[in-house]
């Protein structure tokens, strides 16, 4: 259900007179359950391939199949539904709506998806225990450190049992300690079965990886399965 | 999808608050305004109320049964007689609360030094009482006692023009069916105080029996004068009167009457709609304002919500919910202060110091703010509907913001 088929995916950008290449021929599967990183350097096209697989944002040319919806041919509306009901998405930074508490925010997603009430309480208290925020449900975003806002994020994206989780820079505005928390709440969750595509930069994510996409100005260098050499803490 | 609409309105309640100040201003701002449209049109309502009622003290009767030529040519030859049969039958049933008849002929008065042209009404005390015509104060003597008392009512300033005092005599001249001089001497046993002031210069008070007969009208009359429920409505005691009267008469309203009067009404419902409106549209503009500001300054997570699938309908929705909770404060505050500085104004607001200017408007010295909850209404309306349609704009440019650029901003 969850793999991803990307196949000749093309994009650029017009800025200031200029066309800036983001995707340029760009073929790529992903089974269900893997553990991907997308890496490379900055303005080479992570988060522009991350977007079209998470039906953010349309190529320009190309196909994208996720399970057995076809991206490119679905509306923008039948896109945001299909990010509502099966993508959870973590963002590098201002992941959460800062008047919501942490429970409230991961609720609201829930609600909008359709969610019982009685079956989201249940769950929400689930997933911010799966991800070690217990008590701290009722604190405002601002209350909560980086790394506890990121997890709430995780909260968010996996309450609704997704198949696919896509995360940007994840772990960019991490100490070391907080990311590495992160990331094992990753692989945890990878174990049962959640597919993870990760974009970064960052060498202690790709660790942790177990295949390494690379790509340098729109176009993928390379792609490697590899055994993680991170240590799950 | 479900709309999660408490949620939405707990999202909206507090990034209310999240810019407290901003939305303190806006409130008071929306506050003020509400409050000066229902002020606004209490005021206008209680002119208006007034220049009617004090026509309708002229006129008096807010329905009237003349002579067919009557109104054309108001003098003896143009009498009636007194109801009887079908139309007295109509008179003494609902919805006509009350009715007298009476003469009413122009006439002169004279004192010993000077003579004035006035309008001589013959009445039937009892009956005025009834309908609620009587002279608004009596400041000297008494009103006529009954239909056959032979003294006169004067209005103070006639008595002042005329040179005259309680207790004189004053004689009432005008002409008989014949064209014969009538006339009678008559004592003032009276002198009453108009609300308008012209009023006490116009009507002179005597009863009917004697000028039935100074007038050699027999039992004839110039007018029937009819109340009944509120005066606002008075068209609809007119069909069964009029079913009733004979050909040679003639049955209207006091709007049909007085024309000007009777658009008065109508006007003053224009005007206050009008003023609301234009109160609004200036309100609208601090409106616009602070939702595009509160969606500009929240792009981010407005482009969140949209990243995670919440449709742009939801997010339409959002500013909307917001803009409408800001406004119902408004309004409650609004209305709240309206009616408790208005309320105690409707007894009253003394404005004899401009009363000489407002009395060519039909005005009294007294202005009586009128405070209604139609007025309310309208402006609650209007405050609601023109507030959601003026968020519209910033809801629609949130509702369309780019997902992917509005959190690329960092
Ligand atoms: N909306 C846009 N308008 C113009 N150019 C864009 C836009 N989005 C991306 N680009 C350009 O497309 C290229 C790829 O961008 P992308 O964001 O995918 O890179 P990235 O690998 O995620 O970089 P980073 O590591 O800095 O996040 C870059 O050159 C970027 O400047
Ligand atoms: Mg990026």
């Amino acid at each position: 259900m969850s793999s991803i088929r990307c196949n000749d995916l093309c994009k650029t950008f017009e800025q200031g007179g200029e066309t800036i290449v983001g995707l340029d021929h760009v073929s790529l599967s992903i089974e269900e359950g893997e553990f991907v990183c997308l890496s490379g350097p900055s303005g080479s096209g992570k988060t522009t391939l991350l977007n079209a697989m998470g039906g953010l944002d349309t190529p320009d040319s190309g196909r994208i199949q996720v399970g057995d919806a076809v991206l490119t041919d679905l509306s923008r509306g039948q896109l945001a539904d299909m990010r509502l009901q099966n993508v959870g998405f973590v963002f590098q930074a201002y992941n959460l709506v800062p008047v919501l508490s942490a429970r409230e925010n991961v609720e609201f997603v829930m609600q909008v998806q359709g969610v019982d009430a009685r079956q989201r309480s249940q769950r929400v208290q689930e997933v911010l225990a799966e991800v070690g925020l217990e008590g701290l449900e009722s604190r405002l975003p601002a209350e909560l450190s980086g790394g506890q806002q990121q997890r709430v994020a995780v909260a968010r994206a996996i309450a609704s049992k997704p198949k696919l989780v896509l995360a940007d820079e994840p772990t960019a505005n991490l100490d070391t300690r907080s990311a590495a928390q992160l990331m094992g709440l990753f692989v945890s969750l990878n174990q049962r079965g959640i597919t993870f595509v990760i974009a970064t930069h960052d060498s202690r994510v790709m660790g942790y990886a177990r295949r390494l996409v690379k790509l340098q100005d729109g176009r993928m260098i390379s792609d490697e399965a590899q055994e993680p050499t991170a240590m799950v803490v | 999808m479900r709309l999660p609409l408490a949620t939405l309105l707990r999202l909206a309640w507090r990034n209310l608050w999240r810019n407290y100040r901003r939305t303190l201003i806006m409130l008071l701002a929306i506050a003020v305004g509400v409050w000066a449209m229902i002020a606004m049109s209490a005021f206008l309502r209680g002119m208006t109320d007034q220049m009617v009622r004090s026509g309708l003290n002229t006129l008096p009767g807010e329905v009237q049964i003349h002579q067919s030529n009557y109104r054309a040519d108001p003098s003896v030859v143009n009498s009636m007689p007194p109801p009887d049969g079908d139309l007295l039958d109509a008179l003494n049933q609902p919805p006509i609360t009350a009715w007298t008849s009476r003469v009413r002929v122009p006439a002169m008065v004279s004192s010993e030094y000077d003579s004035r042209g006035v309008i001589l009404l013959g009445v039937d005390p009892e009956g005025e009482t009834a309908i609620g015509a009587l002279p608004d104060t009596i400041v000297e003597g008494r009103f006529l006692s009954d239909a056959d008392d032979r003294g006169v009512v004067l209005g103070q300033r006639l008595v002042e023009r005329l040179d005259t005092a309680m207790g004189k005599r004053v004689v009432l001249m005008s002409q008989d069916p014949d064209n014969n001089v009538a006339d009678r001497g008559a004592r003032v046993v009276g002198i009453y105080r108009a609300r308008l002031r012209s009023t006490e210069d116009t009507l002179v008070y005597a009863a009917r029996n004697p000028t039935q007969s100074m007038l050699k009208l027999g039992s004839a009359v110039s007018e029937v004068a009819v109340i009944g429920g509120d005066y606002r409505h008075s068209e609809s005691l007119v069909p069964p009167l009029a079913a009733a009267v004979t050909n040679m008469q003639l049955v209207q309203s006091w709007q049909q009457l007085d024309p000007y009067l009777g658009s008065m009404l109508k006007v003053q419902d224009g005007f206050t709609l009008i003023f609301m409106v234009v109160i609004f549209l200036a309100l609208s503009f601090g409106l616009v304002n602070t939702l595009v500001m509160a969606v500009f300054e929240r792009m981010r997570e407005i482009g969140l919500m949209q990243a995670l699938g919440m449709r742009p309908g939801l997010i339409l929705l959002q500013v909307l919910i917001e803009s409408v909770l800001l406004l119902s404060l408004g309004l409650i505050v609004g209305n709240v202060a309206a009616w408790l500085t208005i309320k105690p104004l409707e007894s009253g607001i003394d404005i004899s110091a401009v009363a000489d200017g407002m009395e060519m408007m039909a005005m009294g010295t007294t202005l009586y703010p009128a405070l209604d909850g139609r007025d309310m209404l309208t402006s609650t309306a209007i405050v609601v509907g023109l507030g959601i349609l003026a968020s519209l704009l910033p809801a629609w440019r949130a509702a369309r913001l780019d997902p992917i650029r509005a959190l690329a901003k960092t």
